[in-house]
């Protein structure tokens, strides 16, 4: 559905390769693209008028004509645009000089409020701080409990002196919460608010109540990262209504563009200061416009993947793997794991999808038949250990069996048999050389379909020592210094 | 399976296009607002015969006030009709789908001759009811076979467990005996917070043994207490969970096949917050694939968002939109009405 925003362009600039200048129209054409794509991925349609108005500008202008590569020119520049307008660097938490440092948390309703103030007060305590949520939802049912149970995942003090569900009065609570933190020498106060519309002018003045009442240092508005073109509406309303210093963008871990960020920022003025990423209370962290900016155009979103690796694949099974490789141990066993560990990170296609220019293999992506994998773990399993540990026991009744048992065919057996003794006899090799890393790939992993990409290639890759990975994703991790990238880890699959 | 009887097919977009539906369309007559379904398992032979069964008195509600003009922003001007589109897409419909739209809006007028604000605005609100006007927008509970189970999924934080509250209470108040399943076993405090609704609800209330068990368990301890207590509808509440996250999605399909040992799975809805931007799409997409959704409800309708992602993905999809969540408060929730809807959108 949505193409990558690079590609599109560069197929607008095709057929302009002969000439050796862009005239206005070509810019249209690229900006009607742009547009387009920015509105595709939820930014605000007037945020992406005046956006295009500022990158029409420039990119009439010679910065654009004299590079080489006009469309790249045009992708920075709103890269650039969009990083500014995003908070370019990275802004942090106020904290208060003296006492408690406080913070109230707004937004709609399911904006994901309870759980961020959950996260927010593990990562203060992780910095040191001793903080404290405060209960001033008492609007929805079991919000208090909620906020309790999250605050006993933390590991911090819930102040809730009200049952919730309609009963109290939340400016009360928070006032109430700031003596008690005072006398209890907490150093941050979160305070966890209702769920509020913006056009509901009673609810509204209650925050203003309760911005009054416990005066914060910073007043986070709280949006969820799939909300679509009201994302101004909402950002204003709360801008105007409450007043807000920062904004926390949630389910950032979903596939959703983001576009809001842009929205609520250029709207608000306001910096995004951090990001949900997950659910559980360590998904949480400062927020990065750069990424941002990527993710919004669709640019892939290396880093992003990296991190998804990371966190999968276990460290310490990582490590048990590369010592079973340095003793020639590795089995079918230990593949189908590696197999399982990758199928954690999701949809294949979902990956590649993430590499930068995965739109011009977009067909060779469809192609891509996630049951492979499946199926070679069908393989794999209707093996009796022994075979697993010794594939040369392997004969060919053994094979029509294990055929028969996993719904395949001897010919796919025998592929992947073959697949897997190549890959064996490569680390062995690799073994033997000591190298320090796995390189980009391996190469016994099942085919797939189109040709695409690291795994088939990357043998050779290899071969040449410490060369760099002939995977993209690695290569990039590399590259950019990351530990994951030439770590010892078994989780390196030239995918 | 009831309303299938009158199922249109769902036209591909392209079809919107065709000149000839045009502006001799009469208003079809309003369709019953609530679904038919009965109390007792008997009219397997002939759903849409003159009713022997108890029928049970729906409650119409409108959720007119929940419904944002299109043209709170951009005024609507009959002179310049691609403003139109930008109109569109600020109330989440999307580029092509405003595209198209305007399109056909404006080849409609030309053959209509419609140029007035009046006229034109008329055309627009047809030509959107039309694309959301479906036959099957009642819920599916005639089928005969109780209880009906209704399974809800969505995303994190759209409402899943109010809808579940305000449907609970509607079914309830209908004569209906509810059994509610918590299967949310996963946020904190989830199913605290259902158990409150089913109270207000009066609704049964099967809860999780343990803390953190498996949520197809507890599905299936539902199936079995509603067939135990003989309960009409049997709703099955779920964690929110993002589409891309594989395993989640798996647990969806599992509490699916889980449910389908004992019952037949009624409805399926999916539950989307009309803020939601284009992500909606991606979301009805993969949820239709694993759980073989049979509706959505559109919820938090009261704020200042107008829902048209749902257009795409009842158009797209055809999953058609039929229940509306229009506040907090336990009664506000209506059936989805397309008409209405449309009139909304351009008043």
């Amino acid at each position: 559905m949505f193409g990558n925003l690079s590609d599109r362009l560069v197929d607008t600039f095709k057929n302009l390769r002969a000439k050796g200048k862009l005239s206005a129209s070509d810019i249209d054409a690229t900006l009607r693209e742009i547009r387009r794509a920015l509105l595709e991925a939820d930014v605000a349609l007037e945020v992406v008028k005046s956006f295009i108005e500022a990158v029409r500008v420039r990119a009439l202008s010679d910065e654009v004509n004299k590079a080489l590569n006009p469309a790249q020119q045009v992708v920075q520049i709103v890269n650039e645009e969009l990083v500014t307008i995003l908070g370019g660097q990275q802004r942090k938490l106020t904290f208060a000089k003296t006492g408690p440092t406080v913070v109230m948390l707004a937004g709609l309703q399911g904006s994901g409020k309870t759980t961020l103030a959950g996260k927010l007060a593990k990562w203060l305590k992780g910095q040191g701080q001793t903080p404290m949520l405060v209960a001033a939802d008492l609007q929805r049912p079991n919000a208090v409990n909620q906020l309790q149970v999250v605050g006993e995942r933390a590991g911090v003090e819930v102040f809730a002196p009200e049952p919730g569900n309609g009963q109290g009065d939340p400016v009360k609570v928070s006032k109430d919460a700031l003596k008690y933190a005072e006398k209890k020498q907490f150093s941050v106060v979160i305070v966890d608010t209702a769920g509020r519309l913006g056009i509901d002018e009673e609810l509204m003045q209650q925050a203003k109540d309760i911005r009054k009442a416990v005066n914060p240092d910073e007043v986070l508005f709280v949006i969820d990262s799939m909300i679509g073109q009201d994302a101004v509406n909402v950002a204003k309303a709360f801008e105007d209504g409450v007043g807000i210093t920062g904004v926390v963008l949630t389910k950032l871990d979903g596939d959703a563009r983001g576009g809001a960020a842009l929205s609520v920022s250029s709207v608000t003025g306001k910096p995004i200061i951090f990001a949900s990423t997950g659910e559980g209370l360590d998904a949480f962290e400062p927020f990065y416009p750069d990424r941002m900016a990527s993710r919004i155009l669709d640019m892939g979103d290396i880093l992003t993947l990296i991190e998804q690796a990371q966190k999968q694949f276990d460290e310490a099974e990582a490590a048990k793997l590369a010592d079973k490789i340095a003793k020639s141990e590795f089995t079918l066993e230990d593949f189908l794991e590696q197999m399982q560990q990758l199928k954690k990170m999701g949809s294949m296609k979902d990956l590649l999808a993430k590499l930068p220019g995965a739109g011009q293999m977009k067909n060779q992506l469809a192609n891509f038949d996630e049951k492979e994998i499946d199926r070679t773990e069908a393989i794999i399993r209707s093996m009796t250990p022994m075979e697993r540990q010794q594939p040369r026991v392997l004969n060919g009744s053994r094979r029509l069996r294990i055929a028969k048992g996993s719904g395949t065919t001897v010919t796919e057996v025998n592929s992947l048999v073959n697949r897997f003794e190549q890959a064996a006899k490569m680390m062995k090799t690799m073994a033997k050389g000591a190298m320090p890393q796995l390189g980009g790939g391996m190469p016994g992993m099942p085919n797939i379909g189109g040709g695409y990409v690291g795994g088939g290639k990357s043998k050779k890759n290899d071969k040449k020592k410490g060369s760099k990975s002939g995977n993209p994703a690695k290569r990039a991790a590399e590259n950019a210094g990351n530990p994951y990238g030439n770590s010892n880890s078994g989780s390196s699959f030239g995918l | 399976m009831g309303f299938l009887f009158w199922k249109k097919k769902a036209k591909p977009e392209d079809d919107a296009a065709e000149p000839a539906v045009v502006a001799e369309v009469v208003p079809e007559p309003i369709p019953e607002f609530a679904p038919e379904f009965t109390t007792e398992a008997e009219p397997e032979s002939k759903p849409d015969a003159e009713p022997q069964k108890v029928e049970v008195v729906l409650p119409k509600r409108s959720f007119a006030k929940g419904i944002k003009s299109l043209f709170t922003r951009i005024k609507f001007d009959p002179e310049n009709l691609d403003e139109l589109e930008d109109a569109l897409i600020q109330a989440d419909f999307g580029v092509d789908a405003a595209e198209r739209i305007v399109a056909e809006v404006k080849s409609r007028a030309k053959k209509t001759g419609a140029s007035t604000e009046t006229e034109l605005k008329n055309l627009l609100a047809e030509l959107i009811a039309e694309n959301l006007d479906r036959e099957d927008r009642g819920l599916n509970l005639s089928s005969g076979k109780l209880p009906y189970v209704v399974l809800v999924v969505g995303v994190n934080g759209v409402g899943k467990t109010t809808t579940i509250g305000k449907l609970s209470k509607y079914l309830s108040e209908s004569g209906s005996k509810v059994v509610i399943a918590a299967a949310d076993t996963f946020r904190a405090a989830a199913v605290e917070q259902i158990a409150t609704w089913a109270e207000r609800a009066n609704a049964i209330l099967v809860r999780p043994k343990t803390e953190g068990q498996d949520p197809a368990s507890v599905a299936f301890e539902g199936t079995e207490r509603a067939i135990a207590e003989q309960a009409d509808v049997l709703i099955i509440d779920t964690a929110g969970r993002l589409q891309n996250k594989v395993d989640l999605m798996n647990e969806l399909e599992k509490i699916r096949r889980v449910v389908e040992k004992n019952c037949e799975i009624a409805e399926v809805l999916l539950v989307i917050d009309a803020t939601t931007g284009q992500n909606g799409l991606v979301q009805a997409k993969a949820f239709a694939e694993v759980a073989k959704v049979t509706g959505v409800a559109l919820t938090k309708l009261d704020g200042t968002a107008k829902g048209g992602i749902v257009y795409s993905i009842q158009r797209e999809l055809g999953i058609p939109v039929k229940l509306v969540g229009v506040g907090e408060g336990i009664t506000d929730f209506a059936f989805f009405e397309a008409e209405e809807f449309a009139r909304g959108l351009v008043s």
